[in-house]
This record gives C-alpha cells, structure tokens and sequence, in this order.
C-alpha cells in the first residue's frame, strides 16, 4: 500500500456495472514525508475520502477488488483508508 | 487504473476465440491535464466508446473480470467514458485546476 493525498477527481457516468455508484479519485502519490512523488493514479473510493485529504491507496488487483464486498471488479487501484496522520520514528 | 485517450483501433481477423466479437482500441494513457503519459496499448473495450474520447482502463488480471462471466483473453480493459477531470496537480504539468479538454 501507499500513502497518497487526493488531488482531484474523475466524473464518468457510463461504466461497468461493477464501479457504479463508485467515486473515482486521482490521487498524488506521497512519500511518507508528506512530499509528491510519482504519477497521480486513479482509484476508486473505498474510504469515503475526500479532495485534499491524505489516503492509503491499494494497487493489487485482487484487494482493491474486495472493497465493500464486491468481488471481480474490473479495477486495480483503491483508497482503503484516510490516514490521520504518519509517524516517523 | 489510468485515464487514456482512444487514438485508434485494431482489426485482427484471425485471433483467438476467446477474443471473438471484441473490440480491440488503441490507447494512449494521459495524465490528468490530457497530456501523453507513457506508450500507447492495446485494450479491449468494455463499455462502447468511440475514437477520441477520454476513458479509464484498467491493467492486468482484473481486466478480465469486466467481461466475466465471459473469458477473455485480456490483460488491459476500458471500463468507463470520462465525463469530466477536475482537481489540483502539482508540479507537473500545471499548478491550475484541470477541466476536461478534448
């Protein structure tokens, strides 16, 4: 998993059946630091997350699947949380 | 999962069974402004779109379950049209909000 802040967002109304109802986030990958990294990815919500807010972002296929129970959806990369803060020893 | 445009298609006669009636779309992934982000594939579409539009894929294993129960010999997927982008990318390629542009 990584960390990420949500940096915008994907309307897309016509879609697999298995995203509707699902928001769709780009998200700005961040090191544990809290500084850019990377290129934004597109997830899908899974955490209730909003813009601005730091996520942890899942990008194995079979996980980011299982959120909220819906099984073999076609996506690959899901926000599971809103992280509240990041200790560094 | 990546934004892309779809820049073409591709016509393979003979192929696979298990590719048989499907649409086969070339695409160039973009980042959120709209601007080429990496090499262009090949993905099957999942959804009905058409040359020129914005869409998202998805790579890998789970393309294949956008036509379950179907088997498809799969390994990118579009899975859905994008109306429009909005948000705040820093630093590349622009600090502005990002609308959709065609």
């Amino acid at each position: 998993m990584i960390l990420g802040r949500v940096a915008g967002s994907v309307v897309a109304t016509e879609k697999h059946y298995k995203l509707e109802g699902r928001k769709l986030l780009l998200v700005q990958p961040l090191t544990p630091e809290g500084l850019d990294r990377g290129e934004v990815l597109l997830a899908v919500d899974g955490a209730g997350a909003g813009e601005g807010d730091h996520v942890l972002v899942v990008q194995e296929g079979r996980s980011a699947s299982m959120i909220s129970g819906r099984l073999e959806s076609p996506l690959d990369c899901a926000i599971v949380a809103v992280v509240d803060r990041v200790d560094l020893g | 999962m990546q934004l892309a445009k779809v820049v073409g298609s591709v016509v393979a006669t003979v192929k696979d069974p298990a590719l048989e009636s499907r649409t086969l779309l070339v695409i160039q992934p973009i980042a959120p402004s709209g601007a080429p982000a990496g090499a262009a594939l090949v993905a099957i579409d999942g959804v009905g779109v058409g040359a020129g539009e914005e869409v998202l894929f998805v790579k890998g294993r789970e393309a294949a379950f956008a036509f379950l129960p179907d088997t498809v010999l799969a390994d990118a997927a579009i899975v859905g049209k994008v109306d429009s982008v909005s948000g705040t990318f820093s630093p590349i390629p622009s600090k502005a909000p990002v609308k959709k542009h065609k």
